[in-house]
């Protein structure tokens, strides 16, 4: 199984908008993808489709080589699809080590549980120690999320994505509104994502989707513009003109 | 740090949220102390027990998953109900009469969990409140099997566990109620300790985000609509059990509206919140009823509108306040 | 069957006129007003006083009882309802309940809990046979004042200067604030009128549902169902609502006296099992 996501004819149209117009697209295992495209492209609900948080007018959506489609959001997660969200969704009532145990517990197959007690289960104990490990997390554990700094909080919520344990994993543009100071340590975590995750990155930042991508597509009025090498999407004309613009860095 | 200390670390973070403060020790032992000390108010007190734990039941869909209800009534009405029909026909066993009302109550919950977990906040006050009226106008119209207007009467309770007889005094009474209280709090504590009480939280907090993390959000939620229904349904057993009779007033509105009242002034999301304010509301009830008893109605309202307009900021601020001196006190004679 | 059907009628357009006021203001504030009862009961006990103790005709008392409660409305809601609109569902929620138990124990110890009646003018006694259906005069009034003011109260939200503003504040405070629209006057405004009205539906729902202190409990019930059903951002939806409702409360009663307010309670959960936003809703944004 050398294909991770796939999409076959995916199409959306909100009354008399469309927003996502006939798109095949394929993340191959192991990816680092990425979504490119101006304002308005439909990216977003591309990704709101891929997870379930929108059904689509029609077309298919295939997670490892199994029809998704028609499945609720929380079981796509299951079956090893996460995503991270454009404006942090956390449990901002929550702490960090709570919110980590949360989604460990619920992969781990705990959340039906209603007597064990969280710290009498060994695995749930050692995964979410390891998460909070590995995101750099584990001197705020205890702090409400609420009280942390932006940059932590976006940390937070890929880690969040991550403790899922998925195979594919779609970063909704998680340097957006990251100040300076703290893109590097985001960078560095987007980085370090194991080779087994396919990731599929939506992002405005060119810096980073440069240094990320192996594979680049570019979204425009809902439709693929182009696909290619990051080499090839900064040469093409077509994608020149319609998104990076001509005094563009590349 | 080592993997091994910080996952130390980590276990003993967990348990910490779960472990027992000494206030709540010292509230529980004062609830047994109550016995002790107040031979007299024995009926009162059962009545402080059995609202607590209707408040309980209320605390875990309204504080932990967030349903606002205005009929918590119908399940209160309904284990009562259900409760006495037994006690009547079948087995006049205490414990059998508790576990029917849970059950009968449990079930209710269950069966319209799928309609309070639809729509907005609106639509989902007006399906609880539809609910417990719906109940109320089918109580009312079976008056053969319910007792009608008249209420379901000569309820002859069998000795709990066999033993102890229940008595005019409610000595019996109130340490049963206290009991199951007390029981199903442990059960409802442990609860939300688990897993399954984190992803309620998580649901609570923010249902994307939970849904996004794998939490099936409208299973969890029915879950614990059924759970905090078979609780109300256990209150309304006690009721029936303790004071022998059931009228349609288990099922009135004032109920649900009385109910948040308590809930609002314990404050809601940390299972004591029904305990407080059960104790709160039934001294304030007693004190209003004592100068004014045909219009205590309005001074509840009246307390209410200001409680919400203000003053629940101003008396957590004092709470705050005193607790904090106590714990400077403490801190101060420590050294 | 057809008098029932006009009495069914007749009976919804009180409700329509009871229930409008509380639709606009939710849909306006997202506030949830339990208490709008009370300002029905209100202009209810009003229009028996100035019968009564003034000696005025019944039609007298009428803009008499919209008036009372409109004053009392935009007093209230300078007073205490504005900084509620700030919190929570819940706390709004508690504090109209108490408003309302604070209304049905005054009225109780104001003016006694017995039912009120009142003496409608000989015109508007009796009823006359068109075609073997029996058309009470009262009835008839009623529905054709109440039919009269939706006529206005739609033409005054859709195609009126006031109304388009109205709608606008509906669809989006936020955006209709930054358009220089004056949403704070305009609620003020709005909610006294919502409570003018339903002060002069219980007015005129004495003859047809009776008034006794525990009036706004006895119909909170059939406001928010005429609100939920009908939805919160038009005229037509609540008049609908209101007109379902009321035949089905009438007719369900006549054919089935037993279980006769089972049937409403029965139909609005169907009908919120099926359309959680009620019949009417436009999806918001």
């Amino acid at each position: 199984m050398t294909i991770a996501l796939q999409t076959f004819d995916l199409y959306k149209s909100f009354g008399g908008i469309t927003a996502t117009d006939h798109v095949d697209f394929t993340l191959e295992r192991g990816a680092r993808h990425a979504l490119i495209g101006p304002n308005g492209a439909g990216k977003t609900t591309f990704v709101n489709q891929l997870t379930g948080v929108l059904r689509p007018t029609s077309g298919r959506v295939e997670l490892m080589g199994e029809d998704i489609t028609k499945l609720p959001r929380e079981a796509r997660v299951k079956r090893g699809l996460a995503r991270t969200f454009q404006i942090n969704q956390l449990f901002a009532t929550m702490t960090p080590l709570e919110m980590i145990a949360l989604v460990t517990s619920e992969r781990l197959g705990r959340g039906t549980h209603p007597f064990r007690a969280l710290d009498r289960d060994p695995d749930l104990v050692a995964e979410t120690a390891e998460i909070l490990t590995r995101f750099r997390l584990d001197d705020i554990m205890d702090s409400r999320i609420a009280t942390l700094p932006y940059g932590k909080q976006r940390q937070i919520e890929i880690a969040a994505s991550f403790a899922a344990r998925p195979s594919v994993l779609l970063l909704d543009e998680p340097a957006a509104g990251v100040p300076e100071a703290e893109r590097r340590e985001l960078m560095q975590t987007v980085a370090e994502l194991p080779d087994d995750v396919s990731v599929l990155l939506i992002e405005h930042d060119m810096d980073l989707v440069f240094r990320f991508a192996t594979r680049i597509t570019v979204l425009v009025n809902g439709r693929v513009l182009a696909e290619g090498t990051p080499d090839e999407m900064a040469h093409d004309p077509a994608v020149r003109a319609a998104y990076l613009g001509e005094g563009a860095h590349v | 740090m080592s993997a091994g200390t910080f996952e130390t670390r980590v276990r003993q973070a967990l348990y910490a949220s779960r472990r027992w403060h000494p206030a709540e020790i010292v509230l529980w032992v004062l609830a047994i102390a109550a016995f002790l000390f107040f031979p007299r108010q024995w009926l009162l007190l059962n009545e402080i027990a059995i609202l607590a734990l209707f408040a309980l039941s209320l605390d875990l869909i309204l504080g932990y998953a967030g349903i606002v209800s205005l009929g918590h009534a119908a399940f209160l009405g309904m284990g009562a109900y259900a409760a006495g029909l037994l006690a009547k026909h079948g087995t006049a066993d205490p414990l059998a009469g508790l576990g029917a009302g849970m059950a009968a109550a449990g079930l209710l919950g269950l069966l319209t969990s799928p309609l309070v977990l639809r729509g907005t906040d609106l639509t989902r006050l007006m399906i609880t409140l539809g609910v417990a009226l719906i109940l109320y106008e089918l109580a009312n119209s079976f008056g053969s099997l319910t007792g009608g207007a008249d209420g379901l009467q000569g309820i002859m309770m069998a000795p709990v566990l066999g033993l102890f007889g229940f008595d005019i005094f409610g000595r019996t009474a109130y340490l049963y109620s206290l009991s199951v209280l007390f029981l199903l709090f442990l059960i409802a504590r442990r609860v939300m300790h688990s897993p399954f009480g984190l992803s309620l939280r998580a649901v609570r907090d923010n249902p994307l985000r939970a849904s996004a993390s794998g939490v099936p959000n409208g299973r969890r939620l029915a879950a614990a609509y059924a759970l905090a229904a078979a609780y109300a349904g256990a209150a309304g057993a006690l009721l029936a059990q303790t004071t022998q009779f059931v009228s349609l007033d288990v099922l009135d509105f004032h109920r649900s509206a009385d109910l948040m009242l308590v809930l609002i002034i314990g404050g809601a999301g940390y299972l004591y919140g029904g305990l407080v304010g059960a104790i709160a509301f039934k001294l304030l009830q007693d004190v209003i009823a004592s100068f004014t008893p045909q219009y205590w109605m309005f001074w509840i309202g009246l307390f209410l509108v200001l409680f919400v307009l203000g003053g629940r900021e101003m008396i957590h601020g004092a709470i705050k306040k005193i607790a904090g001196r106590f714990a400077r006190f403490g801190r101060g004679g420590a050294q | 069957m057809l008098t029932i059907l006009f009495d069914g009628i007749a009976y919804g357009m009180v409700l329509f006129v009871l229930g409008c006021g509380l639709s606009v203001t939710m849909g306006l504030m997202n506030f949830v007003n339990l208490a709008h009862g009370a300002f029905a009961m209100l202009g209810g006990y009003v229009a028996v006083l100035a019968m009564q103790r003034l000696g005025l005709p019944f039609l007298a008392s009428l803009p008499l009882a919209f008036l009372a409660a409109a004053l009392v409305g935009i007093v209230l809601e300078r007073l205490i309802y504005r900084p509620m609109y700030a919190k929570s569902h819940l706390d709004q929620v508690m504090f109209s309940i108490g408003l309302v138990f604070m209304a049905v124990a005054g009225t109780d110890w104001l003016m006694g809990s017995t039912q009120q009646f009142i003496r409608l003018p000989g015109w508007l006694q009796g009823r006359f046979e068109i075609a073997g259906i029996g058309i009470g005069r009262y009835r008839l009034f009623v529905i054709a004042v109440c039919g009269l003011l939706a006529f206005s109260l739609q033409w005054g939200f859709t195609r009126t200067r006031f109304g388009s503003r109205l709608r606008a504040a509906v669809d989006d405070a936020r955006v209709a604030r930054g358009l220089g629209i004056p949403v704070n006057r305009l609620f003020a405004l709005t909610f006294a009128l919502g409570s003018g009205l339903a002060g002069l539906g219980g007015a005129l729902g004495i003859e047809l549902m009776g008034l006794d202190p525990s009036f706004p409990l006895k119909f909170m019930i059939y406001f928010l169902i005429v609100v939920t059903v009908g939805g919160t951002s038009s005229i037509t939806g609540p008049f609908f609502a209101a007109m379902l409702l009321g035949v089905a409360d009438v007719v369900g009663k006549y054919l089935v006296p037993q279980v006769g307010a089972f049937i409403i309670y029965a139909l609005m959960v169907v009908l919120l099992i099926t359309r959680p936003h009620g019949l009417f809703a436009r999806a918001r944004a």
